[in-house]
């Protein structure tokens, strides 16, 4: 059974929560200006912690089972991370507070934006982006700051691969740019003669996704980047992507201008259902002047006897604030923490077996699910959801399938460039007993779609709810309930 | 650890594959540039990990120690231990986005109940499921408003007593899409009605901005203004403290379009800044003009209630280049936690907070406009959050009422030069009046002693 509404469960004068009696004389209320109707429920502790509790076990999570989410890196989160995160040297501090007072969340800021540096190659981070899709806000409107400073003004037209992520046409829409698409080539690099005809002087720059979605390597990615250089451009980089490359090649060395980071994809910290995120972007050093600000930095070096002293700086040309404070500092935290456990060596291990789970899963499953660029992937790939031979069956029905044995479904209709697409990463963090027996439901349910496709067709069945209309809710808009028990 | 291979399974592993080492599948990547050898600390244990961070921490002043009368946009207010016991639940904590119905119903109706609770709050039809911040929500108002009059209306009014983060967050949001920004340029007076900003409309202009309490805590009735805006055919706007809403008339009562706020004293802990909570609610009319996730109500194959996102079509994945927004993670878990907190807290719980914070303010701003050298600077009502002249520069004020286990208000000097020598305290529920008392001793023996 679902649970109820929250009005449905109000009850008049229950009281939820005490806090202390006033200890002050007190003032008189601002006339014309308070309230008579506060419509909030009226519950009781236990209402809530149950009502909260069940709604949590109706949840799949990365806690209680795998996620071969393509794009999204759904690795573990690990729980240290939530205790270090969690203590009040750190949950109990106002981003407002004076310098000396926080030097413990600088020093941890400035090493976190030199370990970011290191990894990607870059000669400036900036943590303050609050997500990815902010941190290719953030990217774009330095590469747009970066050509009108140079008088270049005429230069706003942003090309995106058609394998892109939605967030960088909108992204780029958003920024004031020209969106032009360019295809892919059969192997699934970008096509080298499309860029061609669209570098010219009006080229502010190229979103790339690298590895792509189609979770491959470009192989002609220096000659992609050549061109778009050779004719006045900047490279974006998608670093949705980042878990393929940790140890294993620098975005920056390759020539990759600017890159976002997703902590909550690569670093392990939790995407809470939704988020939060976290999106530092990375830059080369012609675009460090344009970084958002504030920057952390060290204001004095200090010495053997002393540990030296961080501060804030405000690049010369920044484009400006991209949200209030200094980002998600919990989310830093969660990184830091991860990173340190890791070391050079984790990380480059890291990848390394995502690249090794991601093949393996690929080599059991090609001989069953047409794979439409089939070479050594990095660390996702795509299948088709359809066969001749099954034609009812789509990739929304595997997918739906899937979750009668426990599984979440991979993303599926995206890349948009293949036909009912399961976009499947299964992440370093799984283990062969997981990936095998993914793979055997997989197999299984190829089987079903010949023999018995309704059982597909009707899926999900073990579900706590069924197929959901989204027609329905869409035409309804039921988005809100009263939530409180009107007025005497 | 959080690496499972034995070196047996890694070898079937690669046979299966069909390659003899795990360097092999990199081979699509340019030599030259494959394997850099990263100048990064080399891996610590848990054990040893947890040492260095917390090491870190133990360098900073935390308000568990301090006494805190610092706010300007994020505030210390009480987490009841109910909210961290939901949210720090695995299968919340590590879900995914609820694109998958079916195995996301608890997600899901949280989401649902965050709108409902918002929607309540601020007295508006409809709440998104969350936007980044105060800051961000406000930019995304902008490019709402901008949608909403085809780009045809390209001017946006704002309150100079709005976040001055806010005010910068829109101005790089917007910086190529031709708005253009008024009314807080550094010359306008701070003193004003706000009704005044209605001299600036015009028949171009999009969107009026104010904040409520605004950023220096005072609070107006914003009815007349709002009429003037409509009247001009423009959009309002409030940005609010949803704390001061459990004592405050709702935005809604006096005609606001959008609203948005900053969610954090809503059961999120202060951590330096973030992550915190963008709320955004509006009405019915502009719901597919909205950015962000939204959860609507429906039923599924088996006939039983159920929750899905919908009115998908608005955002980036689906409409890419002409979605309202390229926003997609959002700030799930902490709507979660402002859903827990007003659940729990409720109605009576959210008014007596709301007083408790209204009446400290008060008693503290009396005794310290008594100190010598020390004057308010406005004679507005005020919600929790007040501006005083101080004898001493607030720098060196805050450096020694740091000496004393107090951090100290706001330098506003750092945002309006004419405010140089002003500090803004903001004072909670967390304040005792024994800490108000000592913080009135401290500023008068730190500045007459």
């Amino acid at each position: 059974m679902p649970e109820p509404d929250l009005c449905e469960i109000s009850v008049p004068n229950r009281i939820g929560f005490r806090y202390p009696e006033v200890d002050v004389p007190k003032a008189a209320l601002p006339e014309g200006l308070v309230r008579e109707i506060l419509p909030l429920p009226e519950l009781y502790e236990v209402d809530v912690v149950r009502r909260y509790t069940r709604l949590s076990q109706l949840n799949h999570s990365i806690d209680t089972g795998y996620y071969p989410l393509g794009s999204c890196t759904m690795k573990y989160n690990p729980k240290i991370n939530e205790e270090m995160a969690r203590q009040a040297g750190f949950a109990a501090v106002h981003p407002l507070q004076p310098i000396q007072s926080v030097q413990g969340c600088l020093a941890l800021m400035y090493d976190l934006q030199e370990w970011l540096k290191e990894i990607g190659g870059f000669a400036g981070v900036t943590l303050q982006p609050a997500a990815g899709a902010q941190g290719e806000l953030t990217g774009i409107l330095i590469i747009r700051a970066y050509h009108q400073d140079r008088g270049d003004l005429k230069r706003t037209k942003i090309l995106i691969p058609d394998s892109a992520h939605g967030t960088n046409p909108a992204t780029s829409a958003m920024s004031g740019m020209t969106v032009v698409e360019i295809k892919s080539d059969s192997r699934g690099n970008v096509d080298l003669d499309a860029l061609r005809e669209h570098c010219d002087d009006t080229l502010a720059g190229l979103m790339l996704t690298n590895p792509n979605t189609l979770g491959l390597f470009d192989e002609n990615l220096e000659e992609v980047i050549r061109l778009v250089h050779e004719s006045g451009g900047l490279v974006y980089g998608d670093g949705a992507n980042m878990n393929a490359l940790l140890g294993i090649v620098r975005p920056g060395d390759i020539g990759i201008d600017v890159l976002h980071y997703n902590l909550h994809k690569t670093f392990s910290t939790p995407h809470g259902g939704g988020g939060p995120g976290s999106g530092p972007v990375g830059v080369r050093s012609h675009l460090v002047d344009f970084l958002p600000s504030p920057i952390v930095m060290i204001t004095d070096e200090g010495d053997d006897e002393t540990p030296p002293i961080y501060g804030f700086y405000t690049p010369p040309k920044t484009i400006g604030r991209v949200k209030s404070f200094h980002g998600h500092f919990g989310m830093m935290v969660r990184a830091y923490t991860y990173m340190l456990m890791h070391g050079k060596e984790g990380l480059r291990k890291v990848s390394e077996h995502a690249v090794l789970n991601a093949n393996y899963l690929l080599a059991r499953l090609r001989h069953v699910y047409h794979v439409p660029y089939d070479r050594i992937c990095m660390h996702e790939f795509v299948a088709e959801g359809r066969w001749d031979d099954a034609p009812e069956i789509r990739a929304l029905d595997i997918s739906k399938r899937l979750m009668d044995f426990g599984f979440h479904p991979p993303t599926n209709y995206f890349p948009l460039i293949v036909h009912e697409a399961l976009m499947i990463e299964p992440t370093e963090t799984e283990s062969k007993q997981t990936l095998d027996a993914f793979v055997d439901a997989l197999i299984t349910i190829a089987e079903e779609a010949r023999t018995n496709p309704e059982i597909l067709k009707t899926a999900p069945h073990r579900t706590p709810v069924g197929r959901v209309d989204e027609v329905k809710a869409a035409k309804d808009l039921i988005l809100a309930c009263g939530v409180g028990v009107e007025e005497d | 650890m959080f690496l499972p291979h034995t070196d047996k399974e890694r070898q079937e592993m690669l046979a299966t594959i069909g390659v003899n080492s795990i360097e092999e599948l990199f081979a699509a990547i340019p030599e030259k540039y494959r394997f850099p050898d990263l100048n990064l600390p080399s891996a610590l244990t848990e054990m040893e990990a947890q040492e260095v961070v917390s090491d870190l921490a133990s360098w900073n002043d935390n308000l568990k120690e301090m006494i805190c009368f610092l706010g300007a946009g994020a505030y210390n207010h009480y987490v009841p231990a109910v909210v961290d016991a939901i949210i720090r639940r695995g299968e919340f904590l590590t879900a995914y986005t609820p694109y998958q119905a079916e195995v996301s119903q608890g997600t899901l109706q949280a989401i649902f109940d965050y709108q409902s609770l918002m929607t309540a709050l601020t007295g508006m039809d409809v709440s998104n499921a969350s936007h980044y911040d105060g800051a961000t929500a406000v930019a995304e108002a902008i490019t709402m408003a901008n949608a909403h009059f085809r780009g045809k209306r390209n001017r946006v009014i704002l309150s100079p007593a709005l976040h001055p983060h806010y005010r910068q967050t829109t101005r790089t949001y917007h910086a190529n899409t031709g708005i253009q920004f008024i009314g807080d340029d550094p010359g306008a007076d701070l003193q004003a009605h706000p009704n005044h900003l209605a001299d600036l409309l015009d028949a171009n202009t999009a969107l009026v901005i104010v904040q409520y309490p605004d950023f220096f805590g005072r609070i107006y009735d914003y009815t007349q203004l709002a009429e003037k805006v409509h009247q001009a055919g423009a959009l309002f706007a409030v940005s609010v403290n949803p704390i001061a809403l459990g004592l405050l008339k709702a935005p809604g009562e006096f005609g606001a379009d959008i609203v948005t706020g900053e969610g954090q004293p809503l059961g999120i802990p202060l951590s330096y800044g973030g992550p915190y909570l963008g709320i955004f609610t509006t009405r019915k009319e502009f719901v597919r003009k909205m950015a962000g996730r939204l959860v609507g109500e429906t039923v599924d194959n088996r006939g039983q209630k159920a929750y899905v996102l919908t009115l998908t079509a608005r955002e980036q994945h689906i409409r890419r280049e002409k979605a309202t927004s390229n926003i997609c993670t959002n700030q799930g878990l902490m709507a979660l936690a402002a859903a827990v907190y007003l659940s729990l807290v409720g109605k009576h719980g959210l008014r007596q907070v709301a007083e408790l914070c209204y009446h400290k303010a008060h008693y503290a701003a009396q005794k310290i406009a008594a100190i010598e050298g020390f004057s308010l600077w406005s004679n507005a009502p005020f919600f929790n959050e007040f501006v005083v002249k101080t004898p001493l520069p607030p720098p060196e004020l805050n450096e020694k009422l740091l000496e004393y286990g107090i951090v100290g208000g706001y330098d506003l000097g750092q945002d309006y030069p004419a405010l140089k020598n002003h500090l803004m305290f903001a004072v909670t529920e967390m304040n005792s009046r024994e800490e108000i008392d000592y913080l009135v001793s401290t500023l008068v023996e730190v500045c007459h002693a």
